[in-house]
């Protein structure tokens, strides 16, 4: 699964680069087209907004749909999703259907009571910390192996197709039968890999069992998971710098090292600032390998933020619908800051996002 | 394409280092394969060797046979075609007409919307699941594959117009600049020029939205219950639970969803690599 969601976005993400940079020339003129119309439009309000849709209706009209779809299933559920979390709602109290008995509603606002429970909650700092980990580890290794993968297979050389074809693979299974197929060869008493530890006469490892070897093992499976995305996004930026450049370098007698720390670095830049963004909000949202892996266990020991809210409200019991909603915002306010900061650290190293 | 040390036999590799880059590729390449590659094999084994480390020693297709027959794999793999191919069509139906307005014209909006559908994309499914949850309860679509179906498109829909938007940008202005000059309105001109020329976009739209949804597990494990109707997520999720591991049936599952998936993927790889690179390599 984390493969899968991750390659939906890569391609989007693929192009936020570009997308962003049309978006923004494009959007200054828009900006002082209509700070010029508002100039003019002092005393001819009316005709000014009639020239605007007689301008504009068709765009207006082809984006209609999915404005319309966005703010029914994502705008709506949003603000109830803040509200909610500003409740007591809880299984109990929120409205239901028993048979033909329609029950009302009876949860309260309680303003931020929940967000003082969750923030002054040891807990919350604990997964937390634990998420930030996960996602720094799970995207530096994914990063590096996939950087390394990605120069080999950028040579040619015999059999260079079939490598390819191999290290696609894991890509093209969806992930969470990958997750189930790890979950086989991690078994602590049957599985492959304590067999294979047992044949070379080391004691059989509790990969799941145990939480340092689980959190281990979750992060070894979301690079599994992955490394094919990141090698191919890179080979296509490898592919995309001039091989001039490596030659003339190498005319001034450039060692190895050198050509890739002063052409192939700089020339990955842009993908590479792309598809760490995007790898880091997929691994901090990772659900999947967490939850089909380890369940967020042993104990807790393996609970991201996200499977937290998840296990809130649907696996604990009562069900707590309002501590859920309370993490979820909770986690976009993170996402959120993040992408700022990233922005503008990016901006200030003169990136053109 | 070729990178220049390999155009020149200059540059060409020393036998030690030729070796080390087979070396590692070959590790690598095993590390890849290997788990996909152990459940196909224990897939045919008989269960009770399943979590042996014999190689298949007495080949048969009772995994399958009990799957097919005895479970309800069927009717989670005919979930799981309905809701994510629905989604599928849907969301590219919908989103459709908005990449190209966002590829083609400047308008009031554009860069609020554009903004929107970036952010919606890094949303976790944990702020949405909830009021998406109590809201298909009042409608009575939980356990309903439409319920998931609208839940998918909050995904597929901010998704698939960015995309399309990538790959209509793709398509040279002139094109539309010539409709207009042989009378077609926009609508015209998108209908009739742009869409035919923007089928393999389109089809690889669908293709990621499909195995999106199709790989989909936290909605899909907290909305659907009771065996029959699950998706694939989450019936493979009742074969290994903490009192149960049917390893068998579970690896033969694994197969069954992993192979048409994979096949058709290594298939259009060139394709799909081709047009993921596109805009990053751009840049």
């Amino acid at each position: 699964m984390a493969a899968h969601t991750s390659q939906s976005v890569a391609k989007a993400a693929g192009d936020d680069v570009e997308n962003d940079v049309a978006a923004r020339g494009r959007s200054r003129r828009t900006d002082s087209d209509s700070g010029n119309r508002g100039g003019s439009r002092g005393g001819k309000g009316a005709s000014g907004l009639r020239r605007a849709v007689g301008t504009h209706w068709y765009a207006w009209a082809m984006v209609a749909p999915v404005v319309l779809v966005l703010g029914v299933i994502i705008g709506w559920p949003l603000v109830r999703g803040v509200y909610l979390s500003l409740t007591d709602a809880n299984e109990r109290n929120v409205s239901r259907t028993i048979g033909v008995r329609h029950i009302e509603a009876t949860y309260e606002f309680v303003g931020l009571d929940n967000y003082v429970d969750v923030l002054s909650d040891p807990v919350f700092l604990q997964r937390l910390v634990w998420t930030v980990v996960w996602t720094v580890a799970c995207v530096s290794i994914t990063f590096t192996l996939g950087l390394a993968l990605a120069n080999m297979l950028n040579r040619e050389f015999r059999g260079r197709a079939a490598y390819r074809m191999a290290l696609i693979l894991p890509w093209a299974v969806p992930g969470f039968v990958s997750v189930f197929a790890w979950r086989f060869l991690f078994n602590r008493d049957n599985g492959i890999l304590n067999k294979i530890l047992d044949g070379g006469g080391i004691a059989a490892i509790p990969w799941l069992d145990d939480p340092t070897w689980a959190k281990f093992s979750v992060v070894a499976v979301n690079v599994w998971l992955g490394v094919p995305f990141m090698m191919v996004a890179l080979l296509g930026g490898l592919q995309s710098i001039p091989g001039e450049l490596y030659e003339a370098a190498e005319m001034d007698g450039a060692s190895a090292w050198q050509r890739f720390r002063h052409i192939t670095l700089p020339g990955l830049r842009a993908v590479s600032m792309t598809v760490i963004l995007l790898s880091t909000i997929w691994t901090f949202n990772m659900f999947p390998v967490i939850f089909l892996l380890t369940r967020g266990g042993p104990g807790d020991s393996t609970e991201i933020l996200v499977t937290q809210a998840f296990r809130e409200a649907f696996i604990t019991s009562p069900r707590d619908f309002a501590v859920s909603a309370t993490w979820g915002v909770l986690i976009l306010l993170l996402l959120m800051i993040f992408a700022l900061v990233y922005r503008r650290s990016l901006r200030k190293q003169g990136e053109v996002w | 394409m070729s990178t220049a040390n390999t155009a020149r036999p200059r540059g060409s590799r020393s036998p030690l280092a030729s070796v080390g880059l087979h070396a590692t590729l070959v590790v690598a390449a095993v590390i890849a394969v290997f788990p996909v590659l152990w459940i196909l094999l224990t897939s045919l084994k008989p269960a009770q060797h399943a979590i042996t480390t014999d190689f298949v020693k007495e080949p048969t297709l009772d995994n399958y046979r009990y799957l097919l027959e005895d479970s309800h794999f069927f009717s989670w793999f005919a979930n799981s075609v309905l809701v994510a191919g629905v989604t599928t069509v849907l969301g590219v139906f919908i989103a459709a007409t908005t990449g190209y307005a966002v590829s083609r014209f400047k308008f009031p909006g554009m860069k609020p919307l554009m903004w929107t559908l970036l952010i919606t994309q890094m949303f976790p499914m944990a702020i949405l699941i909830v009021p998406l949850y109590n809201l298909m309860g009042d409608l009575g679509l939980l356990n309903q594959p439409l319920g998931l179906i609208i839940t998918y498109l909050t995904i597929a829909v901010p998704f698939c117009a960015w995309m399309m938007k990538g790959f209509f940008d793709t398509i040279p202005v002139e094109i539309d600049e010539s409709g207009r000059v042989d009378g077609l309105n926009p609508f015209g001109t998108f209908w009739r020029l742009i869409l035919p020329l923007a089928k393999p976009g389109l089809a690889v739209t669908g293709f990621y939205a499909f195995i999106t949804a199709w790989g989909e597990v936290a909605y899909a494990s907290a909305f659907m219950v009771g065996e029959e109707n699950l998706t694939l997520a989450g019936g493979l999720q009742t074969f290994v639970t903490q009192y149960t591991s049917n390893w068998g049936a579970m690896s033969a599952a694994s197969v069954l969803i992993a192979i048409p998936a994979a096949i058709f993927f290594v298939f259009a790889q060139r394709h799909l690599v081709a047009g993921m690179t596109a805009g990053a390599t751009k840049g």
